[in-house]
């Protein structure tokens, strides 16, 4: 008998689009951030001491990255040869990207992190 | 034809006499520099930046000449104002950015094993543009009206006209016209690595060099259209006394600090990325084996990429804005240490594992690297901000930026010199007068600049003309000046070197025993650029696959022939690099280089406010893009497809998003979306820095119903094209044709009742920022509109000439992009001006 469950690794489709995803979604939480200090500042003059929408939006921002450095892990342990994925096969290539996805998702994790700390430490807008 | 047909060795050589004719140089006097040939225009490119290099370097040596020693009046202060500005503006806007697309022209086609990057007259109107403003703008200092504010010409001191003279516009138009190249340049190559990769070539399989390049072209699409829109903004104020900047009148300088860094800061690592990506080559071949941590780099370049944008507050730490702003930007500044650790590491880890040959590159590439981190860890000094205030504007950012910029360009770009030195010219560079000059430059450098962080810890301001003896800092600045001089003969020798060259041996070929591509090339030059088209199946095919070379020579893979006299290259797809089709290219013209120096009027005239004549040079530009894409784009070819070899055949046009001109005109929108998004955060900017905006006795102006015509206008005239598209796609020729007229029309309404808008409430621009935002943002999307005219138009034209039809139908698709976006803007720009009063 063959296995029949449905591949969740090889169905979501790896592109360039997928490689820039972690990033992508870092670049939106820390736009999202300036812009949430700038607003709350030059319009309200404070934020709060613990500012739920900016805690919401950095909880979104960090499961966005995990969960595309999780699909990008599954993905980079499809069945092949052993790393560096250097030949010109599908599979290397899939498993390229993967890696190259982790890695970001890595990058992009700790740098939402980096971004949020001021907030914990800073609390009005002098 | 089959594997054995190669084996004819008459059949070769008349291939080649083929392929030879075909790629032939155009000669004579003035027929030379109409070549469009990456070769040629690279050279030229290169050439030209060095040469503005060594320029923008003697007006360097001359402030240091005027600093040697306190209170010394070498130079003028008006002088001097102008040395600087122009020194730091010529060096990024004249020598890093183009130079990376100069060597990016020679080197990529080379690398990915094409006979050409995919739009060859567009890289020679790109050089060009790039020649004319050069000159205007450097030329400008000999006539002393040289700009003189400082390289990033912060408001008001710049846009007050009783402040500053004719520089400034100089400085703002002149340079414009450039960034118009650069982005041309970023169009070229991001289609090249995309689209252009030789088979088999997956992404996994691309040359390091060509990720750089690919993640910097992207890096440029989205940092230089919001200098773009500064400039706009910034000439609408000189020009017209719009107060975009004007704090009396509503506006803000800060405005234009955020426009300028948002460019400035990823422009750093625009300039530094490429020179690392030489590296990414140079470290393996002269390691002798594989880098190690592939994957790694790409992590790094993309990564820096993207946290480069988050770190233009920090040159602002001091205006006074929010402390939890400054540490979102301090934050993002600290983050961009990881990826670029990441890559240096990645290096020492494939020197350590490999037997390393300590070559001349090797030697400069090391050296860069210490300098490099000196500059990196000063730099994560001042991304502290309570740091960064007491250093701010100091001699220590100096020494900072210099020790980035050397480090991380100029050097990088010496070790890539003596290192493809031999790829361009058949024959090396002499390795004791480069082993030398390595040593000038790396002690010149560090003579220079490492005294220059003590001399502004010890409160040396930047910018000054002179400084007095109490200071106690003229043994700093003496020791910087002789270190300035040691570097520039290091420079010299160079130049000595590369000026011994012609009467030098041929080297022979492949002389670094390197694995890429690229050194395929002959010694003897050929301007085919590559015999035939490999299947790749390695990163190092030279080494790891059999008989590569003589199999590539002999002609034994794809497209080894030019049967019908047309220079060709292959298409292939994005990800895994199958061969789609094969695409005719660009040949030898004079349209690139007049459409240039047309656009070059439209700049140059407008400095000088020769409104008339500017009007009708830009008259002229319009023609000539006409001209150029009615004659050399789109053609549709002599028959379906063409064999490419080894059975199999290729079709000769693409359109949609398949096509290279599909993706230029896609990438060209994501820059004009940027530039736009540059003018929209100008807006909402000034909504913030308001108790209220727009000012409650203007806010009645433009009102909703103009704006909301346009919008649904505009809306209407791009449904229209896109079902225009489909009929033409399905053969209704007919109802498409009367679709883009009806879409010619909703386009002309639509620019039209966007500008009724402002012009029927009396809003009066120089009164205050609102209007004058309002009216740029309608001006900027009815200008599009009429852009839009004049494509659907073109597109119609095409249709009737029979140039394009429902299966030759790139041009309909290509206009489809542009008014996708064009929708886009049409919405947020009315919705912004129109609905937003309302809500605020």
């Amino acid at each position: 008998m063959k296995d029949e469950r449905p591949r969740t690794k090889e169905r979501v489709k790896v592109t360039l689009w997928t490689l820039i995803v972690p990033p992508t979604t870092w670049a939106a939480h820390f736009l999202f951030s300036y812009l949430w200090a700038a607003i709350s500042c030059a319009k309200v003059g404070k934020f709060a001491t613990f500012p739920t929408l900016f805690v919401v939006g950095t909880v979104i921002a960090l499961i966005v990255i995990a969960a595309s450095g999780w699909i990008a892990w599954r993905q980079s342990r499809v069945p092949g040869d052993a790393p560096p994925h250097q030949d010109s096969t599908d599979v290397d290539r899939l498993r390229f990207l993967a890696v190259s996805t982790m890695l970001l998702a890595g990058l992009s994790f700790v740098a939402v992190i980096y971004t949020a700390l001021p907030v914990v430490f800073i609390g009005n807008c002098r | 034809m089959s594997l054995h047909e190669q084996d004819d060795p008459e059949l070769r050589r008349a291939q080649e006499e083929r392929l030879r004719a075909v790629w032939d140089s155009p000669k004579g006097l003035f027929l030379k520099w109409t070549d469009t040939n990456n070769d040629a225009v690279g050279a030229w490119y290169t050439l030209t930046a060095f040469g503005f290099m060594l320029f923008a370097g003697v007006l360097g040596l001359l402030m240091r000449a005027q600093l040697a020693v306190p209170d010394n009046d070498l130079v003028e202060p008006g002088t001097f104002n102008q040395l600087f500005t122009l020194h730091g503006s010529m060096m990024m806007f004249l020598f890093a950015v183009p130079m990376f697309e100069a060597v990016s022209i020679v080197l990529l086609p080379q690398l990915l094993g094409a006979r050409d990057l995919p739009f060859p007259r567009l890289s020679a109107f790109g050089y060009w543009s790039f020649l004319l403003g050069g000159v205007f703008v450097s030329g400008s200092i000999f006539f002393d009206v040289a700009p003189d504010g400082g390289w990033f010409m912060y408001p008001p001191l710049t846009t007050r006209t009783d402040l500053s003279g004719l520089g400034a516009d100089i400085w703002m138009l002149g340079l414009s016209f450039i960034e118009v190249s650069s982005v041309a340049a970023a169009v070229e190559l991001i289609v090249g690595v995309l689209k252009c990769r030789p088979p088999g070539m997956r992404l996994n399989l691309m040359p390091l060099y060509a990720w750089y390049i690919l993640v910097v072209a992207v890096m440029i699409l989205f940092a230089f259209p919001p200098l773009i829109a500064g400039d706009v903004l910034f000439e609408m104020e000189r020009l017209l006394d719009w107060p975009f900047f004007d704090a009396a009148r509503g506006g803000d300088p800060l405005l234009w600090q955020h426009l300028f860094w948002i460019f400035g800061h990823p422009e750093v690592y625009i300039v530094f990325l490429p020179s690392i990506a030489l590296f990414a080559m140079l470290v393996p071949t002269f390691s002798q084996r594989h880098l190690l941590g592939y994957p790694w780099i790409v992590l790094a370049a993309v990564g820096t990429a993207f946290l480069s944008f988050g770190l233009w507050v920090h040159h602002m730490f001091t205006t006074g804005l929010p402390k939890i702003s400054l540490a979102f930007f301090s934050a993002a500044s600290e983050a961009v240490a990881i990826p670029t650790a990441v890559q240096i590491f990645v290096f020492i880890a494939t020197m350590w594992a490999g037997r390393v040959i300590w070559s001349t590159p090797m030697l400069y590439a090391a050296g860069s690297l210490a300098i490099f981190v000196i500059g990196g860890l000063t730099g994560v000094m001042v991304a502290v901000a309570p740091f960064d205030w007491q250093a701010h504007d100091t001699y220590f950012i100096v020494a900072h930026l210099h020790y980035v910029m050397i480090g991380g360009t100029l050097m990088p770009l010496f070790a890539g010199l003596y290192y493809y030195w031999p790829l361009i010219t058949g024959k090396k560079l002499s390795d004791r007068l480069g082993r030398i000059a390595f040593w000038l430059l790396f002690v010149g450098a560090n003579v220079t600049f490492f005294p220059m962080h003590l001399s502004g810890l010890e409160g040396m301001p930047r910018r000054v003309f002179t400084y007095p003896a109490e200071l106690g800092i003229d043994g700093l600045n003496l020791a910087s000046s002789i270190g300035a001089y040691i570097f520039a003969a290091g420079a010299a020798l160079i130049c000595i070197d590369l000026a011994l060259s012609p009467r030098r041996a041929l080297a022979e070929r492949n002389p670094w025993n390197a694995g890429t591509l690229e050194w395929l090339a002959h010694p003897q030059d050929e301007h085919w650029g590559i015999r035939s088209i490999p299947l790749v199946e390695s990163r190092y095919p030279i080494w790891d696959q059999q008989d590569f070379m003589r199999k590539v020579d002999e002609g034994r893979y794809f497209l080894p022939d030019a049967e019908e006299g047309r220079r060709e290259t292959i298409v292939t797809t994005v990800l895994d690099a199958r061969p789609i089709a094969v695409i005719r290219l660009g040949t030898p013209s004079w349209k690139p280089m007049m459409t240039a120096f047309a656009l070059g009027g439209v700049f140059i005239l407008t400095t000088y406010h020769l409104y008339w004549l500017a009007l009708l040079s830009g008259i002229a530009t319009l023609a000539m893009v006409l001209w150029w894409l009615w004659t050399g784009t789109a053609e549709i070819p002599e028959k379906e497809s063409k064999p490419i070899g080894h059975g199999m055949e290729m079709p000769l046009y693409l359109s949609g998003s398949s096509a290279p001109g599909w993706w230029a005109m896609f990438i060209t929108m994501m820059a004009d979306a940027t530039a736009f998004s540059g003018l929209v955060f100008g807006y909402y900017f000034f909504w913030t820095k308001h108790e209220d905006f727009p000012p409650p006795e203007l806010a009645s102006a433009p009102g909703v119903f103009w704006p909301m015509v346009a919008l649904a206008v505009g809306l209407a005239a791009w449904l229209l094209t896109v079902a225009a598209r489909e009929c033409n796609a399905k053969g209704r020729i007919g109802t498409a044709r009367g679709l883009l007229v009806a879409g010619i029309a909703a386009s002309m309404i639509s620019g039209l009742a966007g500008i009724a808008g402002p012009w029927t409430t009396g809003m009066e621009p120089t009164l205050h920022s609102y209007p004058a935002i309002v009216w740029t943002l309608a001006i900027w999307t009815s200008v599009h509109a009429a852009i839009a005219v004049i494509m659907l138009g073109y597109a119609l034209a095409r249709s009737l000439a029979g140039k394009m039809t429902p299966r030759y139908d790139a041009d309909l698709r290509n206009v489809t992009v542009y008014m996708h976006f064009l929708a886009l803007t049409t919405v947020v720009t009315y919705a912004t001006i129109g609905l937003f009063p309302e809500l605020a």
